[in-house]
């Protein structure tokens, strides 16, 4: 279940992973890096200036069972958000 | 059907190396086994003493009006893409043992994230019935 925008500004994720300035695949290999050093449970944020990051994250969280969360655009780059649920 | 996914790299171009590296990143973040049989001029980029080295591009990057890599070719960086692939997923990497015979390797000449040489059979039964590509 996604989170509307109001509802993401309100969130302070647990780690926020800066991946601005890689290209895919970059962004999602950092998610995924990044994905151990939170608790199961906590939120971690992702930042990506690649388009095709949001999707890719939204897919890969349904795949290995994180909780895509949701994004907001934020001045030329994308926030995500997911929850560590494994 | 197994989700292996299993990559031929034959082609030594620096933009054939990162689309390889980019499918297989992307099969790792996905916790899908990965399995990399290299040939030829891929197997001749994993020389130590060519890893820096500026690989070119392929043929199709001559044509009229192709685009043109924004930050240069020595930028595309397939080798990093490989490693961070291989840190994160179930990546096995084979150096083809008859391309090795042919071009007069030896095994310890190549980068570490190469595993071990491999037959083509080693290769096949590892990649068990799961997508194939030859890049």
């Amino acid at each position: 279940m996604t989170a509307t925008a109001a509802e993401l500004e309100t969130i302070v994720a647990e780690k926020v992973v800066d991946a601005r300035g890689a290209a895919c695949p970059g962004p999602l290999l950092e998610a995924k890096k990044g994905m151990p050093g939170v608790a199961v449970g906590s939120v971690i944020e992702i930042w990506s200036t690649d388009p095709g990051t949001k999707s890719d994250i939204s897919a890969w969280s349904g795949k290995v069972g994180h909780d895509f969360m949701g994004v907001i655009e934020a001045e030329g780059y994308d926030r995500v958000f997911v929850t560590r649920r494994k | 059907m197994s989700d292996t996914l299993n990559l031929v790299l034959f082609s030594g171009t620096a933009d054939k190396l990162h689309a390889a590296a980019t499918l297989a990143a992307g099969a790792a973040a996905l916790d899908r086994p990965v399995n990399i049989l290299l040939q030829y001029w891929a197997l001749d980029a994993f020389r130590l003493d060519q890893l820096e080295q500026t690989r070119g591009l392929a043929w199709d990057a001559m044509a009229d009006g192709a685009s043109r890599p924004v930050h240069g070719t020595k930028a595309i960086q397939w080798l990093e893409t490989f490693r961070m692939a291989k840190e994160l997923g179930t990546i096995t990497v084979y150096a083809c043992s008859g391309s090795l015979d042919v071009l007069g390797i030896d095994i310890a000449e190549l980068d570490p994230i190469v595993d071990n040489a491999g037959g083509i059979a080693t290769f096949l039964l590892a990649a068990e019935d799961g997508q194939l590509v030859f890049i």
